[in-house]
């Protein structure tokens, strides 16, 4: 991926300055002109201009980069990362959720299971994959992998990316609630590491459905939360509106998240986000990954699972 | 608290102007008017078409536990604005302004009480406080209660009537998903038994946390329980379609759907969780 088209609306200073050397480079290519020196100063110009605007992100922003079309998902990162992947189909007993990938691999030569939420890059996709909205199905399918996982001793990585699980008729009467709870309650006690690795979007139940694990890594651009800003600001502001108050006032942000204990270690994007480099991004996440695993192997399982539980059992700030 | 201050906080919203508070209430389903002193002495259920109101936590307690025997723990935790939440209201006036009106301080209180002589763990919701939402405090005292019900070798009942998790905690609040789950691994690793009673409304945050991970789920008639809240959001969902959702929610649905054991009038839940504990309460057999 080249660049990061489309632009953000707060890239608008870096849409003007790119367009302005791809006008310079053609003419400078139709009339046999040097206008390297020149082009060379708006680069520079760019960049900086670049390293501006990423620097201090508002939290709407970053909202906006986590749903950034070309931004690397699952699948994208499954084959930058997981060698000798194979994906596995079905929870065993209604069907198979596109929604939710989930498969067996090697990452850095270690056999793992790799489960996440797949969006679509089109209609079509989109269509497919339910925008990464998962049923029931696509968990329970997780749960399935896990405990396959739990049996073979291998570790379990996750890939949080979703706008929430699916809210429909069907889900309802399959119950997407109990089959998040129900993952809730046996990731906690599953009898092997887990990593989990917030990469896109994290919204809701629907995102901790996948989320509870040993580590907990986030992209720097992802957002996580209870619930999506712009519902937030429907409920609570009545206001369609105020999505971005929301986000702010939400504290959705890979270091707001640190601070509050909610997340372990942010994993540094390439500057204008993951879609700008997703090689460099993928290079980075493995890295997290792998660290992730070393540190967790070398703990026993016995003293794994109570430290998971507790990790989970001290989240949240109340008075007393 | 006496009765009428009890139920008035409770159903709130349906009582009608102009009429004598303390005489009247209109009934949220069928819309006749019913004396308050029916509902009293029929454990807030409309006498007219079976309606069970949302009734307030310590009149829920009154009629399943054996009379003066609840003991609440943990109350001196407390919910706080930890990250400093401001919508069309502060969250730290939020919580003092619902905390003067339920004399609350969090939305769920937690203790041990007796049933037919039978000591147990009891958590319940109370909606008056910000819709029985669950956020840290809520978390933190129902962890504390399954501690309390491991200590002392108690059955676990949480009574939810809860529009999910805290908005105004953010992400503090979904951890508490995870965080009582967590617990609850605890509890079973224990062998004592969750029994999860799921009153109107179960929705959101709390239905994919600990309500329909009971043991036993007990679902009291008509109530909405599911994943999709009571305010849903987004303009894709057209008005024929939220009302098939709505109708896959009641009770009586879920219960056909697999996901709750029982559907108990409130009137006989008392007896019903009598009966279940005193088959699930011995460990003794094996
Ligand atoms: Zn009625």
């Amino acid at each position: 991926m080249p660049n990061g088209k489309p632009y953000l609306d707060f890239e608008k200073p870096l849409e003007e300055i790119e367009l302005k050397i791809e006008e310079m480079t053609a003419h400078a290519e139709s009339e046999h002109l040097d206008m390297s020196a020149e082009i060379a100063v708006l680069n520079q110009r760019l960049e900086k201009v670049r390293q501006e605007i990423y620097t201090d992100l508002s939290a709407w922003q970053k909202v906006q980069i986590a749903r950034h079309p070309q931004r690397p998902y699952t699948m994208d990162y499954i084959d930058l990362i997981v060698s000798d992947f194979i994906e596995l189909h079905g929870d065993r007993l209604y069907r198979d959720d596109p929604a939710i990938i989930a498969g067996l691999g090697r990452i850095d030569g270690r056999p793992v299971v790799v489960i996440g939420q797949q969006k679509g890059r089109n209609t079509k996709e989109n269509l497919h994959r339910n925008f990464g909205m998962a049923h029931p199905e696509g968990y329970r399918k997780a749960l399935r992998l896990m405990k396959m996982a739990e049996k073979f001793r291998r570790p379990v990585v996750c890939l949080v990316d979703t706008p929430g699980a699916y809210p429909g008729i069907g889900s309802e009467e399959r119950s997407v609630a109990e089959a998040i709870a129900r993952n809730l309650f046996d990731m906690a006690q599953l009898r092997v590491p887990i990593v989990i690795a917030i990469i896109g979007e994290g919204a809701s139940g629907g995102a901790l459905g996948i989320g509870v694990g040993d580590t907990i890594l986030m992209m720097e651009h992802a957002w996580y939360s209870v619930i999506n800003p712009d519902s937030c600001s429907l409920i609570l502001w009545r206001d369609r509106e105020k999505k971005e108050v929301a986000a702010e006032n939400m504290k959705i942000s890979a270091s707001d998240l640190v601070e509050l204990g909610v997340v372990d270690r942010i994993v540094p994007e390439p500057l204008g986000g993951a879609h700008k480099d997703p090689n460099l991004a993928a290079t980075n996440l493995k890295q997290a990954i792998v660290s992730a695993i070393e540190d967790l192997n070398r703990r026993s399982i016995d003293e794994l699972v109570p430290s998971r539980i507790d990790k989970f059992a001290r989240m949240g700030k109340w008075e007393e | 608290m006496n009765w009428f201050e009890r139920l008035k906080s409770g159903i709130q919203t349906v009582v009608r102007r102009g009429m004598p508070e303390n005489l009247y209430v209109k009934c949220a389903r069928c819309h006749q008017m019913a004396l308050r002193k029916h509902l009293e002495s029929n454990a807030g259920i409309c006498p007219n078409c079976g309606h069970h109101f949302r009734v307030h936590y310590k009149q829920f307690l009154d009629l399943i536990l054996d009379t003066d025997t609840f003991e609440e723990v943990a109350s001196n935790v407390r919910s706080t604005d930890a990250l400093g939440f401001e919508d069309r209201i502060k969250y730290g006036d939020r919580i003092k302004e619902y905390g003067k009106r339920t004399g609350m301080q969090a939305a769920v209180c937690v203790g041990v009480g007796r049933i037919d002589g039978r000591a147990v763990g009891v958590g319940i919701h109370e909606f008056g406080f910000i819709g029985g939402s669950l956020g840290a405090a809520e978390g933190e005292r129902i962890s504390r209660l399954i501690d309390r019900c491991i200590t002392d070798r108690l059955p676990l009942i949480l009574i939810c009537r809860s529009g999910g998790a805290r908005m105004q905690e953010s992400a503090l609040a979904l951890m508490q998903l995870a965080k009582i789950n967590a617990k609850l691994t605890q509890l079973a690793d224990a062998r004592l038994p969750f029994i999860s009673v799921l009153t109107d409304p179960t929705t959101a945050g709390v239905s994919a946390s600990y309500a329909l991970l009971g043991d036993v789920n007990i679902a009291e008639p008509n109530a909405l329980i599911g994943f999709t809240g009571e305010r849903i959001t987004g303009s894709s969902v057209g008005e024929e379609e939220l009302e098939a959702l709505r109708q896959a929610q009641r009770a009586e649905k879920v219960l056909e759907h697999g996901f709750v054991d029982l559907v108990v009038p409130r009137t006989e839940m008392k007896q019903k969780l009598s009966h279940l504990l005193s088959l699930l309460g011995e460990t003794a057999g094996v």
